[in-house]
């Protein structure tokens, strides 16, 4: 092979210094200055106008990292007290979980956690609730009738739905359902049902979206997966354009859980103020009503009401599930490890 | 300082050149004071060697810090077994295919006389510029191909330029008047070729078919996307289930271990390096092979070939380009210009640093091959069989631990894509500076010329085309990594591939479109410069003489 002129090589060096050079960012500092290290496992296209409106209202500059919300919680644990962060911000409680088990996070004031419904955020002060998102049943509507549709998680494992029924085991909101299981319906009931949906031909998928595509595609005619992703892609393609279509499952079953979003005040920046008045406007009316609106979830702050065709939050929480009981994540894995999910 | 000037390569014929770690030690035949030049390069090599190893150190200390039990359960458990064997078969599966693509795509268009050669040979560079997550997706939106088949097209259709062009460049510089002596003395072409020429070029196919295989076994993106259960994806999944890490380790370690497995058996593989070229200044062009009644197929087959590595993805690319989007993620022409300049910025420090770390192994291994020099060269290719996730983390607890000044800067990434795609760079190196006939620089001795001043008059200028290659090839495959650069980039910072996740992730494919096509474009580019050598059939080597 050949390489063509030397020009070409000191070009190359000059210019990657160059882009080295205007990367290169000082350091932060810690200290209640008026910034803050964010890191989010919230899509940056769904919360950085938030963030911007924070900025704006508070003129504190929010520096912010995106990354997938687990890595983020590897990342957290590899870090340790080195974290450059002040506030993680995850996509569901699982996460925040690790990280605060490994004592990374802050105890967050008593104002902050009793904002938001109790039974929807942490159950020990490390961090808050701010959006809820229902766990539902997405059906192909050309090969699936509404009277068709399974009403509780246990119709899919009948030889009926045999290879139609699309799960994402790798996929937190998923394994939080399967910790639900196990809390309503036991160990060995829950391995069951895993052992019957493998039997059944489940197949699998890496996240809520591929799901959706594939229902929409009429690859699988049932999915699992979170309520917002459907209104989402509603948004993009028009209501017409919605092969797949959402159904609840009946009040009570395993499979009608809400998962929450949260975040938690990293423990090197117990003491800074504008971290603590970051995760304050997410429990505002404010960003409460952002939400509502801008990503159709569930807002957790009492008093502000949910995104219009959802039913209320208070039909689909369990009430014999409490959110402090999905703390058990290991055992979850191990599970679906176990099972060959994972 | 060179024991003798028989004209060889690695592992030559001459006994003499067989150097051992205690070759490391003077040779009698110009001067008795000690060779400080390649003790330091041998500690450069063992230097290099062990930046690279960084991943497997950090692994070790992963899994030495876990209970026994728990490791013996995450090896011993039966998906550990179902998830190799998924693998294996996969890696297998693809290094066979790109072996008999790209060996015959570079047949075709360097022995025989097809038409339009220089537009083949761009077409079958293209697919390098394709990230293999665009093109899974493209394939996954346009065709129901999953799984099993659906990795092994996406991933063989992708990788085959890394077998084509090198085979290429080889076949140009083979002796074809072996393969017509073979003929003349009525071997059939098929034989001749195998017994004459393909032992010639085997070395270069198989340097190719080794980068494929170890890309294969840490890529991701496409087997995610296809829903094949690879190792890769079970690692992912333990990481990212947020519990103990160390199942991911364990599984990482056994990736890392089939790794070196593979670097072995490229190495018994490759065998002997055929001598490179012959004493004889003239070398007559051989006859290119008339194709007669077999143009069409062979031009339906490259067109084939062509239509579907490049068609299917930008096709699909293009289909959401037009769909637009109707929640209007709009996206300003500016953002995807300063994402296109910071990972080419990136990629181009990432390919330098791969340069630093590759000349002492490569020039190590192709001068002094020993087992310090195979041990370096070994380890140099560990980071590229590991999924992305393990290198960045590794290097997250690295930087943490020697240099947190550093941490989240654009040094270290550049220093991740050095490590995780070195082996590009040091077999380019080590091939280069084996091509350089050892009796030229002892021409250089003898005509006065210093040690330092040979390197840098004779080998360095005969080697660089081919250096320069592998530098290419580095910054190309920078250009489109993903989970390293999400957990290692400066806050704030993007690249195109990190935008191109961002978008994806909310399912807006149609705003993330211009970004893959971006993305394509720009790492277009050292995928054809790396034609150029393919297409004018020259290198300086060969001008030289």
């Amino acid at each position: 092979m050949r390489f063509p002129a030397r020009p070409v090589v000191a070009t190359a060096a000059i210019l990657s210094t160059l882009a080295l050079a205007a990367c290169s960012t000082g350091t932060e500092a810690d200290e209640a200055d008026g910034a803050l290290v964010l890191y989010s496992g919230r899509s940056e296209d769904l919360v950085q106008p938030l963030i911007d409106q924070f900025e704006a209202a508070s003129g504190i500059d929010v520096e912010v990292r995106y990354a997938g919300t687990t890595e983020l919680a590897a990342l957290l644990q590899e870090e340790g007290d080195a974290t450059p962060a002040d506030v993680f911000f995850s996509q569901d409680a699982g996460a925040l979980g690790a990280v605060a088990r490994a004592g990374l996070l802050a105890e967050l004031p008593e104002g902050v956690t009793s904002a938001v419904e109790p039974g929807l955020t942490s159950t020990d002060g490390t961090w808050v609730g701010v959006t809820g998102r229902a766990r539902v049943f997405v059906v192909d509507s050309q090969q699936v009738g509404v009277d068709e549709a399974p009403s509780t998680i246990h119709d899919l494992t009948d030889p009926s739905w045999a290879g139609q029924v699309g799960i994402a085991p790798t996929n937190a909101s998923f394994q939080s359902f399967v910790t639900a299981l196990r809390v309503l319906e036991g160990e060995d009931a829950a391995q069951r049902w895993l052992e019957d949906m493998i039997a059944n031909d489940v197949q699998l998928y890496s996240n809520n979206t591929a799901i959706l595509e594939a229902a929409q595609a009429g690859e699988i005619q049932v999915g699992l997966i979170n309520h917002y992703y459907w209104y989402r892609l509603e948004a993009e393609l028009g209501a017409e354009g919605m092969r797949a279509q959402l159904v609840f499952p009946a009040a009570g079953d395993p499979g009608s859980i809400v998962n929450v979003t949260g975040a938690g005040i990293l423990a090197g920046a117990q003491d800074d103020p504008d971290a603590l008045a970051f995760v304050e406007y997410l429990v505002s009316e404010d960003g409460q009503q952002y939400f509502v609106d801008a990503t159709y979830e569930y807002p957790l702050v009492p008093g502000i009401a949910a995104p219009e065709g959802l039913p209320a939050v208070a039909e689909l929480t369990n009430p014999d599930l409490d959110l402090s009981d999905l703390d058990t994540l290991a055992e979850t894995t191990a599970l679906l490890a176990e099972v060959g999910l994972l | 300082m060179r024991g003798s000037p028989t004209i060889g390569g690695r592992e030559g014929s001459a006994p003499s050149r067989r150097v051992g770690l205690a070759g490391l030690a003077a040779e009698p035949r110009i001067a008795p004071r000690p060779p400080w030049g390649r003790l330091i390069l041998a500690g450069s090599a063992v230097a290099a060697a062990a930046l690279a190893a960084i991943p497997l150190v950090y692994l070790v200390v992963r899994v030495a810090g876990a209970e026994s039990g728990a490791v013996a359960d995450a090896l011993l458990r039966a998906r550990t077994a179902e998830l190799a064997i998924n693998t294996v078969g996969l890696v297998l599966a693809v290094a066979a295919g790109c072996l008999v693509l790209g060996v015959g795509t570079a047949w075709l268009l360097a022995r025989t006389d097809l038409q339009a050669r220089r537009l083949w040979i761009v077409l079958a560079a293209l697919p390098l510029a394709i990230p293999s997550y665009v093109a899974a997706f493209g394939w996954v939106s346009l065709t129901p191909l999953r799984g099993f088949w659906g990795a092994f097209v996406v991933l063989t259709l992708c990788n085959a330029p890394m077998v084509t062009l090198p085979t290429l460049a080889a076949l140009r510089q083979a002796d074809l008047a072996q393969e017509d002596v073979a003929r003349t003395l009525g071997r059939s072409r098929s034989r001749a070729f195998l017994e004459a020429t393909w032992p010639q070029v085997r070395p270069a196919a198989l340097a190719g078919v080794l980068l494929t295989a170890l890309y294969v076994l840490s890529d991701f993106g496409a087997v995610a996307l296809m829903r094949f259960e690879a190792f890769t994806w079970a690692i992912h999944a333990a990481y990212t289930s947020s519990f103990d890490p160390t199942l991911a380790a364990v599984m990482a370690v056994v990736l890392a271990v089939m790794g070196v497995a593979l670097v072995a058996a490229e190495r018994t593989m490759r065998g002997r390096q055929a001598r490179f070229g012959s004493m004889v200044a003239a070398r007559p062009a051989s006859a290119p092979v008339r194709l007669g009644r077999w143009r069409m197929p062979a031009l339906a087959a490259l067109l084939a070939v062509a239509g579907v590595s490049l068609g299917v993805p930008l096709g699909s690319l293009l289909r959401y380009l037009g769909r637009g989007s109707g929640e209007g993620i709009a996206v300003a022409p500016l953002d995807v210009a300063a994402d296109a300049l910071t990972t080419v910025g990136l990629a181009l420090a990432g390919a330098l640093v791969a340069l630093l770390l590759a000349l002492p192994i490569g020039i190590l291994a192709a001068r002094w091959p020993s087992r310090l020099a195979a041990g370096a060269e070994s380890a140099s290719y560990v980071g590229l069989a590991l999924p992305g996730i393990v290198v960045g983390l590794s290097l997250v607890y690295f930087s943490l631990q020697a240099v947190p000044a550093l941490y989240q800067s654009v040094w270290i990434l550049a220093f991740a894509y050095g490590v995780l795609f070195l082996p590009k760079a040091v077999g380019a190196v080590r091939a280069s500076i084996e091509r350089v006939e050892p009796g030229l620089e002892d021409v250089a001795r003898t005509l006065g010329e210093g040690v330092a001043g040979t390197w840098a008059r004779v080998t360095a200028r005969i080697a660089w085309p081919g250096i320069g290659a592998g530098v290419l090839l580095v910054a190309l495959t920078a250009m489109k990594e993903l989970p390293a650069t999400l957990l290692l980039r400066p806050t704030s910072t993007d690249t195109l591939a990190t935008s191109l996740w961002r978008l994806t992730d909310i399912s807006a494919y149609a705003a993330a479109a211009p970004y893959a096509l971006v993305l394509t474009v720009v790492a277009a580019v050292p995928a054809l410069l790396l034609t150029r050598d393919a297409v004018t059939g020259s290198t300086r080597a060969e001008g030289l003489q």
